[in-house]
This record gives structure tokens, C-alpha cells and sequence, in this order.
């Protein structure tokens, strides 16, 4: 990552004066639209992400209006598209509210990973010796769990509940962001511009913000973002178990495990919930390598 | 060599006693005080205090900690507060049905995993690596417990071929390699492997093209040698890479066998956990907890070992 790409586009400025100044973000982003199956991937997240928002005036009914007599009710039936769940709500409707619950319980660990681990993982990188140590080994024991074993037991032990969940989750993402951070931060620290810096008499809180920051966070969210298609499969598994969100609140993983009794009767209508975190999963992996892919700078 | 074995074996250590540090802690972090459970709602504070003294919850944390220790190292991990047995038989009896899934998963995700890898690499920007990149991209993606559900009704409900869930024909009898068994093990093994092997694909895809882009496979393609040859050298130095991979998902197959071992009621220790929540069993928590984190910790250490013998580069740093 030394020198972004920015500073390459000035020096062509340079040798070409008529060339138009292109940041290094416009770059990435004109890149990234030239990508025809990670557009697509975006593009069907954005759909699931503003239907969730606005479910209220989407959706075609109320989530938590039961109704006997459409009780699994075909995909197809005429009040119920999607069909209906084991009291007879609509599936439809129901899977729009869930992306709230789902998208958020997905998004939020992965957030906070982030933050925390990046934080630390910066700080250790930046400060080395001992800090480094101390951070990194802390960190290693964190690791030294499988990772989904890990959020059920935190989250088991914790007991049910939305925030327990993403509490749980976070504790997953924390380590591997931070070991990310680490080794970015490190590499950055031992650059030239760097050393420069330091030797001019820039203060540390300076080349923090000016030197490293600007250069470590795209590598640390292009990682963040690859984290959160694992964090959908992980934070619905969590409900799937019975540890996120109580019923009837909509929520993928709940659905789909309160569906799982009726794969007899309609096992269609019972694979949807699933479904949807597989869409969102696929599309949050294809936009991550899309996103990956645009930051490469091209040998 | 040999001081990076004892270095590495060294290293362990903390952080196995870190480990079992976490899962000593899991049961504090708890609501409520694990007596709770155990006694009836309306026990005197006498009855509690009694009980506490008796469970050691009266002394420091890091007495608790230290005493708790010392018990699960000569493999006395306390009582289940819902079976009452102790936890320790609980666990064993559970690790073998685990084992039988995890080993059939792993042999399954790391052989399907290295050929679609290699295939890919080989043959990148080809139609065929086209292929294997759309199946890996969704066997990343792919949340396991809902395509073991998909298999349950694909295979069990529609096509009734194979059983939808437990573990063999009778309860009771051990495991035997014959047929009853075998067809119980298939879905299981399958909605483990997804995962995994799309892991261990990508990886080995990545590590293909990598070696095939280096000057070494250049020059033995001047010199004449076979394309067989030649391929040799490539596997030979994608390996490390591959074998890393491949034990750090064999190690995350024990956790997602959480959710799976659920949906097909397999009796194995990720079933066993998951019981251990449902039912409040917090010494049983703890127990399958430390029995399933020391064995990743275990075979991440094998696994650095063998990268280690395999790639002399890793033994410097």
C-alpha cells in the first residue's frame, strides 16, 4: 500500500496537465461499477436493506397477524405470495420485517469488531514491544476457539436475546480485525514517509492521523466487509439455536427454526427464511470481492 | 528444527491456560448465580449461603479458578446439574460420535476441496474455474443448517433414500461402519463438509495461481520438463498453504457442528452444548467448552508443526 493511489494519479497530473485528478476513492468506485456481478450483488442488497427499512409500507401485510386458515398456506395463495408460516402470518411480510433483526444482528458484531479490533490492532501495530505483545496475546487465546463455538457458548451463557447475541458475535470478530490491523499498522510503521514523518518532529497523534490511519483503513474494512457475510451465518445461527430475538418478533434464523417442524407439510415454504440469509450471504461475499478486487492495485 | 518444536510447544501453553481461563469465566459472566438453578425458589438465605459454601462460590474468583483447574487436569470436570452424572463421561461419550462425523466431513472437504482447488487454478479464467468459483462462492456463503434442511427434505422428505436425522438404527448399539450407519452419517456429512470445502478450494485456487506466476515454474517449463512434472511442483508448493487451511477448518468444523449436529439430532458434543444452554447446565457448558476449545488448540499446534515440517521458510520467522 505504499504510496496510494491517489499520490500515483498527482504524479500523472503532473506529466499530463490536462488529465482530470481522480481520488483515490473515485478510482476504486468507477472500478467497482465496472464489475457486472458484484453491481448486481449490491444491487440486490440494496433492494433486501431498503425494503427492511421501509417494511411498513412494503410489506403487503402485518407480520403478526395470525390467521388459521392460511396456516402453511402454498406460495401462491392470493393474500399470502410467499405463502404462510405455522400460525398462518405473512411470509412475505414477515421475511421483509426479519432483514431489520437479521441485517442488524449481521452488521452491528462486525461493526463493533471493527471499531474495537481495529483500535487495538492499531495500537499494537504502532506501539510494538510490549503493547504489541500484550494486545496480540490476548488476542491469540480469543482465537484459539472456533469461531462459531465461541458466540453460542458466550451467547449460551449469556442467555437469549438481542443484545447478548451481538455482544456474543463481537467477541468473534474482535480478533481477527485486530490481528488484520496488526500486521497492516506494522508494515506501514517501518515505511519511509513514516520514518520521515517521526524525524521531522511530527507528533505521534499526527502521523497517526495523517500517515497511518489514511493508509491501514482501507485494507481493515475491505477485511471488516468480507467478515460480515460470516457474521449473517453465524448471527442467524444464534437465533436458528433459540439465543437471539424472542418469538414472534420476525427474524430469519427463528423462522426458519420454527419452520423446520413443517418440512413435511410444506417443506417449500419452510426453506425460505434460510434462503434469504443464503441471498444476503452470497451478495455481502460477491459485493466484499468486488470491493477487494477494485482496491488491487494492478501489476 | 527442534527448538522450533519446543518453541512452538511452549507457546502453547499460555495460551491453553488463557483458553481455560475463558471458559472458567463463561459460567460468571452468567446471570444470576449458578446455585440459582439448583435450589428451589424458596430457599432461605441460610439454604443458599449452605449451598454455596458447599459448591466453593464463597471463596475469590481466582480460588474458584485455580480449584476448578486442578479438578478438570486429572479429568474431574463436575457434576451435570441436569443429568447428574458427571460431566466428564457426559462429554466422552459425546466426542466419539463427533469424531466419526467431523473425521467423515474433513475427509470429504479436504479431498473435494484440494481437486476443485487445484482444477481451478490450473485452468484459471477457463470455463471450468468459472464452475468450481460459482459452487465455492456458495459453499462459503451457504448458512450449513439450512442446507441440512435442504437435504433433509430433498433426500428424506421427497425422495425418502435416507434417514432425516439421529445418529444409526438403534440408540443404543455403538457404530459400526455397515450400512444402517452409514446412510445416517451422509446428510450429516455433507451440510459439515459445505463450508470447509469451499474454504480449502478457494485457498488452494489462490496458492495455485500464485506458484503458477513464479519465475521457478518458468524456468522448469524451458527446461522441457513434463507437464506432470511440473504439476508436482506446483502442488508440492501450495501445500503448506493448503495444509493450514485445512486444519484451522477441520478445528471450525467442531464449532459449526453446533448447529447441525441440532438438525439431524446427531448425539455428538455440538448437540451436547447445545442441550447444556437450553437446560441451564452451566458445568456442562463449561466441560464440552473446554474439552472442544483444547483440542482446536491441540491441532492448531499440529497443524503448525506440520506446516512447519512441510515449508522450512516459516521455522525462521
Amino acid at each position: 500500500m505504499h504510496g496510494t493511489f491517489g499520490e500515483t494519479a498527482d504524479a500523472e497530473t503532473a506529466i499530463i496537465p490536462e488529465m482530470k485528478h481522480h481520488s483515490y476513492s473515485r478510482v476504486v468506485l468507477g472500478r467497482f461499477m465496472r464489475q457486472p456481478v458484484a453491481m448486481t450483488a449490491a444491487g440486490i442488497l440494496l433492494v433486501i436493506i431498503l425494503a427492511a427499512i421501509f417494511a411498513n409500507y412494503v410489506a403487503p401485510a402485518d407480520p403478526f397477524q395470525t390467521r388459521v386458515a392460511r396456516r402453511l398456506a402454498e406460495i401462491g395463495t392470493p393474500d399470502r405470495w410467499l405463502g404462510g408460516d405455522e400460525l398462518g402470518r405473512d411470509l412475505l411480510s414477515r421475511l421483509i420485517y426479519g432483514g431489520r433483526i437479521s441485517l442488524s444482528m449481521a452488521v452491528l458484531p462486525v461493526a463493533v469488531g471493527l471499531f474495537v479490533g481495529g483500535l487495538l490492532g492499531i495500537l499494537a501495530g504502532y506501539a510494538g514491544g510490549r503493547t504489541n505483545m500484550a494486545i496480540m496475546r490476548a488476542m491469540d487465546v480469543f482465537y484459539a476457539f472456533p469461531s462459531i463455538l465461541l458466540a453460542v457458548a458466550i451467547a449460551g451463557a449469556l442467555g437469549p436475546g438481542l443484545m447478548n447475541a451481538v455482544l456474543a458475535l463481537s467477541m468473534v470478530f474482535i480478533p481477527p480485525i485486530a490481528r488484520m490491523a496488526e500486521s497492516v499498522t506494522t508494515q506501514v510503521r517501518s515505511y519511509e514517509f513514516v520514518i520521515a514523518a517521526r524525524l521531522s518532529g511530527a507528533s505521534t497523534a499526527r502521523i497517526m492521523r495523517e500517515h497511518v490511519l489514511s493508509n491501514v483503513a482501507g485494507p481493515i474494512l475491505v477485511f471488516a466487509s468480507s467478515q460480515v457475510s460470516v457474521s449473517i451465518i453465524a448471527a442467524s445461527g444464534l437465533s436458528f439455536l433459540g439465543l437471539g430475538v424472542a418469538p414472534p418478533n420476525p427474524d430469519w434464523g427463528l423462522m426458519l427454526s420454527a419452520l423446520r417442524q413443517s418440512i413435511y407439510v410444506n417443506p417449500w415454504v419452510a426453506a425460505l427464511p434460510g434462503a434469504m440469509i443464503f441471498i444476503c450471504s452470497v451478495c455481502f461475499n460477491l459485493v466484499s470481492d468486488g470491493v477487494r478486487r477494485a482496491m488491487e492495485v494492478r501489476r | 528444527m527442534l527448538l522450533y518444536v519446543v518453541r512452538r510447544i511452549l507457546y502453547a501453553v499460555p495460551i491453553g491456560i488463557g483458553v481455560t481461563f475463558i471458559v472458567f469465566s463463561l459460567v460468571h459472566i452468567a446471570p444470576g448465580d449458578p446455585i440459582s438453578a439448583l435450589l428451589p425458589n424458596e430457599a432461605t438465605q441460610e439454604m443458599v449461603d449452605e449451598a454455596r459454601r458447599e459448591f466453593g462460590l464463597d471463596r475469590p474468583f481466582l480460588v474458584q479458578y485455580a480449584i476448578w483447574l486442578g479438578n478438570a487436569a486429572v479429568g474431574n470436570l463436575g457434576t451435570s446439574i441436569g443429568s447428574g452424572r458427571p460431566v466428564a463421561t457426559e462429554v466422552m461419550s459425546a466426542v466419539g460420535n463427533t469424531f466419526i462425523l467431523a473425521t467423515s466431513a474433513g475427509l470429504v472437504a479436504c479431498i473435494l476441496g484440494f481437486l476443485l482447488g487445484i482444477v481451478a487454478g490450473l485452468w484459471r479464467d477457463r470455463p471450468v474455474d468459472h464452475i468450481v468459483n460459482l459452487i465455492t462462492i456458495s459453499g462459503v456463503s451457504v448458512p450449513h443448517y439450512w442446507l441440512a434442511i435442504m437435504l433433509v427434505i430433498v433426500f428424506a422428505v421427497d425422495l425418502n433414500w435416507l434417514p432425516p436425522l439421529g445418529i444409526g438404527p438403534d440408540r443404543s448399539g455403538g457404530w459400526r461402519p455397515d450400512w444402517a450407519h452409514i446412510s445416517h452419517l451422509i446428510l450429516p456429512t455433507i451440510a459439515t463438509a459445505a463450508i470447509p470445502m469451499a474454504v480449502i478450494a478457494r485457498t488452494l485456487r489462490a496458492s495455485v495461481v500464485d506458484v503458477l506466476d513464479q519465475d521457478f515454474i518458468t524456468t522448469l517449463r524451458a527446461k522441457g520438463l513434463r507437464r506432470q512434472s511440473v504439476l508436482w511442483h506446483v502442488i508440492r508448493n501450495a501445500l503448506p498453504t493448503a495444509l493450514a487451511v485445512m486444519g484451522l477448518q477441520l478445528g471450525n468444523m467442531l464449532g459449526g457442528s453446533v448447529l447441525v449436529e441440532t438438525v439431524f439430532a446427531w448425539p455428538g458434543t455440538g448437540f451436547l452444548l447445545a442441550s447444556a444452554i437450553f437446560q441451564r447446565d452451566l458445568p456442562l457448558l463449561q466441560g464440552t467448552m473446554l474439552v472442544l476449545s483444547m483440542f482446536f488448540v491441540f491441532l492448531n499446534l499440529v497443524v503448525d508443526l506440520v506446516q512447519s515440517a512441510t515449508d522450512p521458510r516459516i521455522r525462521r520467522t
